[in-house]
């Protein structure tokens, strides 16, 4: 197995001038603009802003999915910029955890082999796959449902699989694209408590894109306000649960 | 991803499909199943002229003669018509010469093809036919796979086979009934004369230095008669019909018949050339322990100044005709593959559609391009290796169904039964590579493209 990035590493995030363009027919689109930010190691932070503003572009830039026009992104102390498509699969394995608003499970695959995964990508020894693999269900209460396909699951079940998924290879930075943005506020909730307790007890980075304002508020430490591709604003949140 | 895993999602990847990946399948199958039934033909059909020859005893056999044409020894100005070597080894095809070849590595035997015509007196009837040599090794021609009655009981006994045809021309009604019959074979018999006194015949005689008087070697022509009881009955010409004993009628022991001293047509040139007036042989029929190694032995036995034969270009000649046969068969079978090919490609692209989202999530998750790419190429080669192994046991059962047919259809018509198709172990290893293979290639297309992937894209499909 490629060795993991351990929670407790560099896990700040520094963005520079970062920039990302696209052609769409005519139209160039200016989905990233000038973008510089920095998030602490160990920090919380949402990003903020309406429908079309650059949030999830960004967070796909900072998962490495993304490739930036130019500027520079720097996680955990890599620069991402330049790295080539088999360093930055390696990155994505390793370094970064990412939660969809659509959960993103594989349909055909049962809870336990979804959460597993990522460790075969990584190549884990199998006996320390299904330890893994427990474990992160144990962490978000799902591990009797494990031999459930994604189907089989409420909304919230579901995305605490994923969530499971992107915990289980313990990076250093989790990335969670409008995770609560498909469930019912009750349950919004609960998946939020556990990005939190992620956050606090496992000591990861956490990047946050929301448009529910209270909900950021209450969770994360640090509310990043982004409007046409831009940072307009960024402070810290008023009340931290 | 390590191997096993990958191995686990692509057969996972094949369940969740598994009509359209089973049709893809047998489609593989049907593909492999026409190539390997074509190959089988062709395999079978070469085997089976392959024994055919080498049962006729022509493919481990040297045909040893010791006179150029005419033409050449007038043109070469040459008394022995062959080139003396230096080893001293007279060129004339006598006992000596015999020995000389049956000494060589790799040769079993040297056994003279002794032809000619006698009388045959047989129940007071009597045939003038010609008669040959047998040698106890002709036991192993197919022509004696239908003997009736029995072989020689040993290479000296005075015991003689006869062809149906003959038997028939004795008696048309009942041929069978010559089998334990008496024959008397009436023949020339060469005897040698004592060297004549010099200028008794008051003839000048030119020995090869030009010296005279020294050089008056003969012999004389008797007949004799020979007693032997019919004990075989064969019907087809022995060695295939490609010797000049195949044409006899009637079969001696070669044993017995080299003591007989029988009058050959070779005994007129050899009263002529030879140095002294020793038995010499038409040709001798060298038998070699293994076809591949007559070139060797043909090479031998010219420089001991002999002509050789072999049928060895001819064999050349006919698996240059059986690689062709086996090209064309296996272009034909092909096209089935190269259609399934295509089903493969189909199967893979609509894949790729429907797991759009999937790969966007496996590239997500940190899988790479090259993960993606194996993943498919697992896929397409699961499905080669089970529409492979499917289409040889398909192909083993049409090759069957052929040799069981042709079986009946010859049965219908009192022949043997004989193998026309063969699935040799080679072939149905081949076939399941090439099935593999071509599925391989069949994937690269798609696997390709589903590496190529844009995973943000990918992630957004619905």
């Amino acid at each position: 197995m490629d060795t993991p990035q351990a929670a407790t590493v560099d896990s700040s995030i520094r963005v520079e001038r970062l920039v990302r363009h696209y052609q769409l027919g005519p139209e160039l689109i200016r989905a990233v603009e000038d973008v510089s930010l920095e998030v602490a190691a160990g920090e919380f932070a949402a990003l903020l802003g309406p429908s079309g503003s650059g949030k999830s572009t960004l967070l796909h830039l900072l998962a490495g999915l993304d490739t930036p026009t130019s500027g520079s992104v720097r996680v955990a102390g890599k620069e991402l910029r330049g790295l080539s498509s088999e360093e930055l699969a390696r990155y994505r394995r390793h370094t970064v955890g990412m939660v969809f608003q659509a959960f993103n499970l594989v349909p055909s695959l049962r809870v336990f082999e979804n959460v597993e995964l990522p460790l075969r990508l990584a190549e884990a020894e199998r006996a320390e796959r299904r330890a893994r693999v427990l474990e992160a269900l144990e962490r978000v209460g799902l591990t009797a449902r494990m031999h459930h396909r994604p189907a089989e699951l409420s909304g919230g079940e579901q995305q605490r699989v994923a969530l499971a998924r992107a915990l289980v290879n313990r990076p250093a930075v989790l990335l969670a694209d409008e995770p609560t943005g498909n469930l019912d506020s009750r349950t919004g909730e609960q998946i939020m408590q556990l990005l939190e307790q992620c956050n606090r007890t496992l000591g990861m980075t956490v990047v946050l894109v929301t448009h529910e304002r209270p909900l950021a508020e209450r969770y994360a430490r640090r509310l990043i306000f982004m409007a046409d591709g831009r940072v307009v604003s960024s402070a810290a949140a008023a009340g931290i649960a | 991803m390590k191997l096993p895993d990958l191995l686990e999602l692509a057969s996972g990847n094949l369940r969740n499909s598994l009509l359209r990946n089973g049709l893809t399948t047998i489609g593989i199958s049907v593909g492999i199943a026409s190539l390997v039934a074509m190959l089988s033909l062709g395999i079978g059909l070469q085997q089976l002229a392959g024994q055919r020859l080498s049962r006729s005893g022509l493919f481990d056999t040297v045909v040893v003669s010791a006179w150029r044409s005419v033409e050449q020894m007038e043109r070469d100005g040459r008394r022995d018509g062959a080139p003396l070597p230096a080893s001293g080894i007279p060129a004339v095809l006598d006992e000596d010469a015999r020995r000389h070849i049956e000494q060589l590595p790799a040769v079993l035997e040297a056994q003279p093809e002794i032809r000619f015509v006698g009388e045959i007196r047989i129940g007071g009837e009597s045939f003038i036919t010609s008669v040959a040599g047998l040698p106890p090794s002709s036991r192993n021609d197919e022509a004696f796979d239908s003997l009736q009655g029995s072989f020689f009981s040993s290479p000296q006994a005075a015991e003689a086979i006869v062809r149906l045809e003959f038997a028939e021309e004795w008696d048309e009604q009942n041929p069978r009934a010559i089998l334990g019959k008496e024959l008397v074979l009436r023949y020339a018999e060469r005897r040698p004369l004592p060297p004549e006194p010099a200028g008794d015949s008051g003839l000048s005689t030119e020995g090869s230095d030009g010296e005279s008087g020294d050089d008056s070697y003969g012999f004389t022509v008797v007949r004799r008669e020979l007693r032997c009881r019919v004990v075989g009955l064969i019907e087809q010409e022995p060695f295939g019909g490609m010797r000049s004993s195949s044409r006899a009628r009637v079969y001696l022991p070669t044993g017995l018949v080299e003591t007989l001293d029988i009058m050959q047509s070779s005994d007129m040139r050899g009263a002529v050339q030879a140095e002294r007036m020793q038995k010499t042989y038409d040709s001798l029929m060298a038998r070699v322990s293994s076809p591949a190694q007559v070139a060797e032995v043909e090479q031998a036995i010219r420089r001991m100044g002999f002509r050789t034969f072999s049928i060895l270009d001819a064999t050349r000649s006919l698996q240059r005709f059986f690689v062709i046969l086996d090209l064309f068969l296996g272009i034909f079978g092909s096209m089935a593959l190269a259609v399934a090919s295509l089903g493969i490609v189909n199967t893979l692209v609509m894949a790729v559609l429907e797991r759009r989202r999937e790969i966007g999530i496996l590239k997500a998750l940190g899988a790479s391009d090259g993960d993606i790419r194996r993943l498919f190429f697992a896929e397409a080669g699961a499905m080669g290796l089970a529409g492979g192994a499917i289409g040889v046991a398909i192909g083993w059962g049409i090759a069957r169904a052929i040799n069981w047919g042709t079986a009946y259809y010859l049965a219908q018509r009192d022949f043997p039964p004989e193998t026309v198709a063969a699935v040799p172990w080679w072939l149905v290893g081949a076939a399941v590579v090439f099935a593999v293979l071509v599925s391989l290639a069949a994937g690269i297309y798609p696997a390709s493209r589903a590496a190529r992937l844009d995973p943000v894209q990918a992630i957004r499909y619905e």
